[in-house]
């Protein structure tokens, strides 16, 4: 058997979020269990039903533990993997082999995180991490991260190529429109490129814009066989295609700072969908600061390496431009909660099946979904999502 | 060298920075260096690393500078370097402003001592 066999033969059938933006009171395990919910009615299925889980979390390292415990639910099936943010898109090709076999029928992948209102504070967590999970070839150099590394990044491809502080101002402002259009979204006030351009500094050359929200929020979707899929009160999004790449963890072990896992994840999942970037109608990338857009369009083949800069030019990825990107408003004004990757798979299926209203874009039957994880685009997990008409 | 035979790689290599030297490794298998000490190539999977002294002379691969306020003592450098051998670390240049270190610069390394401990940073080349 091979990706490729795969292809088409799991859907997504129900989705849900909770808790976005602000979750006052509420903990991790609360809105993840709300919007455990709201995915399973959106499917017309219930717990019971579930009997496959995956799930993630920055805090907990046995969290799917937590998770069947709280829900109440005994999974034949549990895929507990964390690549950082990216998990919640690489849980889609375990998950898919495990619902082909016929090893569980109904998986849940879910994800909730009240880091911004909690009263266990983000310092406190990041120096628990640092304690816990040393990096001791970087921690005396203080890099602040995960936005130094990504810094790092960014000015190495803008010295490599013409990309410029405008460019990367381009898609702050670009998620920012979309996230007008959302009213989910948590940021949702004007945005112009001159102020992106004049907000302070953060680290060289990423200001406050250029970084993803620190929001709470929960996501969770419902995978199921296409045969099954076809019975329930949605309509289903087919999975063509899931890839993941992990090709180090920290910056200084990136063998080039211009070139992201994604090239790879990206091939494999176009190679076994059986389409290519120009078959494609969105694209959901995991947006934790401004130049993953740009990697990922580079990566992904949207356009050549070098050439994300004056790809996203004159609002090319924002409402109305030649190519819709990050449609929800993207990690940078919609929400991010820590660890990102089930929204935009969510906000995919929402597209693909007509559901956005203001932001909708008409006719998608297409989408790529591009995880990203780590301190610096370290993992990369890359799905190919489309309605049944292109199968 | 010998006093630290017993040491695994990462703590010989600190131990080594304590004393005011600065070493890396290279596998004899594949020729290549191998940078931050492993007990594994992971080049080509040999285990025949052997510590080498590090020339010193490099090159900014990358630079961002890193907002900090004043009083908790202003911003400071975070670079990646290339070194000569062909490892990259993570490091900081001293001695110019940060917004002043730049990607191509030529640096050469110096082992200080940072709360204790010894620590690899690099000065700009050419009296910069
Ligand atoms: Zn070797």
């Amino acid at each position: 058997m091979s990706l490729k066999d795969l292809r088409g033969r799991i859907a997504i059938v129900g989705v849900g979020t909770a808790g976005c933006g602000e979750a006052h009171g509420m903990s991790d395990l609360e809105i993840l269990g709300q919007a455990a919910k709201a995915a399973l009615d959106d499917a017309g299925l219930a717990l019971k039903d579930v009997d496959g889980l995956c799930t993630a979390n920055l805090n907990a390292a046995m969290w799917p533990l937590n998770v069947v415990e709280y829900l109440g639910i005994r999974p034949k099936f549990v895929e507990g993997t964390n690549v950082g943010g990216a998990a919640f898109v690489a849980h889609q090709l375990p998950a898919m082999l495990a619902l082909d076999a016929g090893v569980c029928d109904v998986v849940l992948v879910c994800y909730g995180s009240t880091q911004r209102t909690s009263s266990f504070g983000r310092k406190e967590r990041s120096a628990a991490r640092n304690l816990l999970d040393p990096e001791p070839f970087q921690a005396p150099y203080q890099p602040f991260n995960p936005p130094s590394s990504y810094a790092l990044i960014a000015a190495r491809h803008m010295h490599q190529f013409a990309t410029t502080r405008r460019h990367l101002a381009e898609v702050a402002v670009a998620a920012r429109k979309w996230a007008q259009l959302n009213p989910e979204a948590f940021s949702r006030e004007p945005l112009d490129i001159e102020t992106v351009l004049k907000a302070r500094m953060i680290s060289d050359p990423f200001t406050a814009y250029d970084c993803c929200l620190v929001t709470d929020g929960a996501a969770a979707y419902v995978m199921t066989r296409a045969d099954r899929a076809r019975d329930l009160q949605k309509q289903p999004v087919h999975i063509l295609a899931n890839a993941t790449a992990v090709w180090h963890r920290s910056v200084s072990s990136m063998q080039d700072l211009t070139v992201t896992p994604s090239k790879e994840s990206g091939e494999r999942a176009f190679a076994a969908a059986g389409l290519g970037p120009k078959d494609i109608d969105m694209l959901q990338t995991y947006d934790a600061f401004s130049i993953n857009t740009l990697l990922a369009l580079e990566d992904l083949g949207f356009c050549k390496k070098g050439e994300g800069g004056s790809f996203v030019e004159d609002g090319a990825i924002a409402p109305g431009g030649r190519f819709p990107v990050n449609t929800n408003g993207g990690g940078l004004s919609c929400v991010h909660p820590n660890m990102y990757g089930a929204f935009i798979t969510i906000e995919a299926v929402r597209q693909l099946r007509g559901e956005c209203g203001e932001r909708q874009v008409e006719g998608a039957k297409t989408a790529v979904v591009n995880g990203n994880g780590g301190n610096s685009a370290s993992s990369q997990s890359t799905s190919v999502l489309a309605t049944a008409d292109v199968l | 060298m010998q006093e630290d035979a017993k040491l695994g790689p990462e703590a010989h290599y600190q131990a080594q920075l304590n004393q005011g030297r600065f070493l890396i490794q290279r596998c004899s298998d594949c020729a290549r260096h191998v940078f931050y000490p492993r007990v594994i190539c992971p080049h080509c999977g040999g285990a025949a690393l052997q510590w080498v002294e590090a020339g010193g002379a490099g090159m900014v691969y990358s630079t961002t500078t890193v907002r900090r306020k004043a009083e908790a003592g202003g911003d400071y450098d975070v670079s990646l370097i290339d070194l000569d051998e062909g490892v990259r670390m993570m490091s900081r240049v001293e001695g110019i402003a940060p917004t002043e270190v730049k990607i191509g610069m030529r640096v050469r390394a110096r082992v200080i001592d940072q709360k204790g401990a010894g620590l690899v940073v690099f000065f700009a080349e050419d009296g910069k």
